[in-house]
């Protein structure tokens, strides 16, 4: 068996069952929602999803929440949402990392053969803290945190080296939040949607160079929830229900220094794994919309070379051909994407909320025409040492 | 070559703050509106099952159902479990040591169905025992959180 | 399609008050590389790695991706959990789901805790929420003390009914090298231990220690290649019942209660102090070794402290708790649950050195933490059908 490998020896119709999304619940997403708890939130969330699936709370055999003990200043971050999740009495776990991590483990739930529906839910609020202290808090205490690295500053450094070694340029970078800003005025759940120009985002002010503040996704508060069914359930409950072709992950080195920045290896291992459980051999022409994890400007373009969307280095060239644009072959974030509203923890799971509504033909004025396979993506830890990546389809 | 004994070292994390700003909702609110402004308890009920919950909250948790009734409760209750806290240890809201001893413990408040936790003054030891009655004395100067309530006394 | 799961190996560090020779990720690569040794499988074998530790306690974000170097998850799938003090045994449960999916063949499963490097009880309570519990709440010990409370004044048990599960806990783990303390106490020394929270003295607390724990989860497609006595996993249940401190019922342990009567349920099990063979049980203070086996109906509402002084709970009675020595002397928090599931399997495997009990087929492993949560897995020397 391959090193690090998932169980891929058969085709995926016999390795797994067919587990499909159906039911989907976000809050919009704000800068601070000052009047709501978290347990407000995933109430939202939660209720939103149920009414979605046409499903009540006892229909739920079992309930993932995905929350950070650092973003909720609370060691056991998941007390906070047991009620809101409909715990009561009922077998429930948590996954410290993105959403997209925590429906990993609630899909694994109903595969084990353990229950035939899976609520996983996620939320933060970033307006509750200082995000650069909670951010400083994932380097090591011994030797970098005293530096006073933190999420922005370390993507500085990812996004230089990228930079410098294919030649990308800032405006190439720009173009990602010209393009999800303005993605986000059809996106009703979403925080900023704006009408900006290349050059607004050239001159608006550095946060540490090369990153400027419209490069940079922003604060937020929000949770989302999704509810997962065995083929059986999925069958009973939903009249759309949006199916799991295949799903990978994969995490690469911790200390900066031990990996090459400009490349995500951890991504292409998980894509890899993802699309040969989907059986996809030519992404842009097989999926027909990403939502990917664009946290910074330079990262859209990075992970679609790691999808392998193009070619190392050519993220920048892919946009400006307006490959990733809404009428492109290749979609990139019609919802605005982090850029426009990222609630950490949260933000991956409302990726794959977003990829479901595209599925469905739901997806309102972001809907792209005649989806039927589309990807949602992802990561955890710092400059994306983490990757997870999922394709839905019909 | 012998291998030398070497000091080992730790690092100090300094007074590594993390300042949080938690919103405490519509209800939750309402109760410390009420605590500051009138010295008076605010409930929640349950549509379905019809329990009571303070403070109040949104959801209750076993009927997954939202709550909307306010009902006003009272500030003497039944001591319902109780512990004598004679352990020091830091306060991470304060980051001062708790002076001990001090009294703790969970009353079922009259009106309510779950419990309420605060300190119980330990004046008279003797008189600690489950299923005192006892009632909250108030501070003069009161911000709006649980430590406007100072204590609850037994009243036996 | 959904595979048998088992237990084929496990590794743990020697527990202490302070590990001043190991930052955090050394820690976990000792424990981990005791388990790879002990199942003579290398990092390449490894599908996936699941961790987790109380995030206060040692003040890193992320450990997942932090401690990747020590974990082995480099370029593999990496997952963290926690869930306060039943991280141990969530970490159990997620090896088992994982794997049972049968999407990885192979699971390394990590709890560790390094709870030297901060103040246990100021970090604990941050788990409490902090508009409403924190202000007033005093650490595990404090709410559970509020338990004892309310259980010594409904049946009249009493603190020297509980020193007694503090005697036999302190002894077991004499037979245990990686126990924290290893020193046995008597009856008169735990009475007459410091007051901390009427009426937990000292002695009825567990420390904190250092420590960590690696077990390995193998689907049935490779378990018996690995090991000639792979634990198999039953059934798993739990229930992380309440959000408040203030909504505790705290007549019984209603979680593990709740729990329990589902995993009987789904393996058939009737009768649990004749069936189970051996419990090891989280239990962080004396009076839960009395309440908690109630709670799991091992016996009537008030009549623990019988099967205690009976000597039923003891190595040589009818249902052996805690061979290891439990939590009373060994916790080093998100590692502690963790151990419980690796001793309880080591009991099935006749790897259990120095604390065999003789024959057991059916174990169980239970967690507790949190707002009185509780987890609980069983296992048995014969593959489920």
């Amino acid at each position: 068996m391959e090193f690090g490998a998932w169980n891929l020896t058969f085709g995926y119709s016999e390795i797994m069952d067919r587990i499909a999304i159906v039911g989907i619940g976000m809050t919009k997403q704000e800068r601070r929602k000052e009047a709501e708890t978290f347990s407000d939130m995933v109430f939202e969330a939660v209720t939103k999803a149920l009414n979605d699936a046409e499903m009540t709370i006892q229909e739920i055999d079992n309930i993932v929440t995905g929350c950070n003990d650092f973003w909720d200043g609370r060691t056991i971050s998941s007390m906070a949402v047991g009620d809101a999740s409909g715990a009561w009495d009922k077998n429930i776990s948590c996954v410290e990392g993105d959403g997209t991590f925590a429906a990993l483990y609630g899909m694994t739930r109903i595969l084990s053969g353990s229950y035939a529906t899976t609520l996983v839910t996620a939320h933060s609020k970033g307006s509750e803290s200082i995000s650069s202290l909670i951010t400083n808090a994932m380097f090591d205490p011994i030797y970098t945190r005293p530096l006073g690295l933190d999420a922005i500053t370390s993507a500085a450094l990812q996004a230089r080296r990228y930079m410098d070694r294919f030649g990308i340029t800032e405006e190439q970078c720009a173009r990602v939040s010209v393009k999800n800003h303005k993605n986000a005025k059809n996106n009703p759940y979403s925080q900023l949607p704006m009408d900006i120009s290349v050059e607004d985002v050239l001159r608006s002010r550095t946060l540490a160079s090369p990153i400027k503040l419209l490069d940079a996704s922003p604060i937020s508060d929000g949770a989302c929830a999704l509810i997962l069914a065995n083929e059986k359930s999925a069958k009973r409950f939903s009249k759309h229900p949006v199916w799991i072709k295949g799903v990978g992950c994969c995490a690469d080195a911790y200390h900066l220094g031990d990996r090459d920045l400009s490349e995500s290896k951890s991504l292409e291992r998980a894509a890899k794994t993802a699309y040969q459980m989907a059986g996809i051999s030519s992404p842009i022409k097989e999926i027909d919309v990403a939502e990917l994890y664009d946290a910074f400007t330079y990262q859209e373009l990075m992970w679609t070379e790691g999808l392998g969307f193009c070619n190392k280095g050519d993220g920048g060239r892919l946009l400006e051909k307006g490959e990733t644009e809404r009428e492109g072959p290749i979609p990139v974030n019609p919802s605005g994407g982090c850029l426009s509203a990222h609630a950490v923890i949260t933000a991956g799971l409302i990726r794959m909320a977003e990829a479901t509504l595209q599925v469905r033909g739901e997806a309102g004025k972001r809907q792209i025409d005649g989806v039927k396979t589309a990807l949602a993506h992802g990561i955890n830890g710092p400059c994306g040492q983490a990757h997870c990546v999922w394709i839905l389809g019909k | 070559m012998a291998e030398t004994k070497i000091e080992l070292l730790t690092k100090y994390s300094g007074e590594a703050e993390q300042p949080f700003r938690y919103s405490i909702g519509k209800w939750g609110s309402k109760f410390l509106h009420e605590l500051r402004d009138h010295k008076r308890l605010l409930a929640i009920r349950c549509p379905k099952c019809k329990k009571v919950y303070v403070p109040p909250r949104q959801v209750c948790g076993p009927c997954f159902q939202r709550m909307e009734e306010l009902v006003e409760i009272s500030d003497q209750g039944t001591l319902v479990a109780f512990t004598i806290i004679r352990f020091s240890f830091i306060d991470p809201e304060t980051g001062i040591t708790r002076p001990v001893p001090y009294g703790y413990g969970l009353i079922k408040l009259d009106g309510c169905d779950n419990h309420f936790q605060h300190y119980i003054n330990i004046e008279d030891e003797s008189k600690m025992k489950i299923g005192a009655r006892v009632r909250a004395v108030f501070n003069e100067k009161r911000k709006g959180n649980l430590l406007d309530i100072k204590y609850f006394e037994v009243t036996d | 399609m959904a595979k048998r799961v088992a237990v084929v190996g496990s590794g743990q560090t020697y527990h202490k008050s302070q590990r001043l020779d190991v930052n955090g990720v050394e820690l976990i690569h000792e424990a981990v590389s005791k388990a790879l040794e002990e199942t003579h499988l290398t990092r390449d074998d490894i599908d996936l790695i699941i961790i987790g530790n109380m995030d206060h306690f040692e003040g890193i974000n992320y450990v997942d991706m932090w401690s990747i170097d020590g974990s082995g998850g480099l370029m593999k799938p990496t997952i963290k959990l926690t869930t306060g003090g039943t991280t141990g045994s969530t970490l159990a449960i997620a090896g088992y789901h994982m794997v049972a999916s049968g999407l990885f063949n192979v699971a390394l499963v990590i709890g560790w805790e390094k709870n030297s490097e901060s103040d246990t009880t100021a970090a604990i309570n941050t788990a409490f929420d902090p508009v409403w519990d924190r202000l007033t709440f005093a650490g595990a010990i404090g709410g559970l003390a509020l338990e004892a409370s309310v259980y010594m004044h409904n049946y009249g048990v009493t603190e020297k009914d509980a020193a007694r599960v503090v005697v036999r806990d302190r002894k077991n783990a004499c037979g245990n090298p990686y126990a924290h303390l290893r020193k046995e106490v008597t009856i008169e020394e735990v009475l007459k231990s410091p007051m901390l929270c009427d009426p937990v003295k000292l002695l009825d607390m567990c420390p904190r220690s250092d420590g960590a724990c690696a077990v390995i989860f193998a689907s049935e497609d490779v378990a018996e290649k690995t090991t000639d006595t792979p634990a198999w996993i039953w059934g798993v249940a739990n229930r992380h019942l309440y959000t408040f401190i203030n909504d505790v019922d705290f007549h019984g342990l209603h979680s593990l209660k709740n729990a329990s009567r589902e995993l009987y349920q789904k393996c058939g099990i009737k009768e649990p102090l004749k069936e189970i063979d051996v419990i090891e049980l989280y239990q962080p203070y004396s009076f839960g070794g009395l309440l908690w086996l109630e709670s799991l109906g091992l016996c009537k509402d008030g009549e623990a402290p019988r099967l205690l002084w009976d000597g039923m709970t003891d190595m040589d009675g009818e249902l052996p708790i805690n061979p290891s020595g439990g939590v009373i002397p060994t916790n080093p928090i998100g590692a502690t649950g963790l151990i419980r599931c690796a001793e309880a399997a080591m009991q099935i495997m006749g790897k259990a050195e120095g604390h065999q009990v003789p024959g057991v087929n059916i174990a169980m492993s239970t967690g507790f933490g949190g707002c009185m949560w509780s987890d609980i897995l069983l296992y048995g020397k014969k593959r489920p059908g």
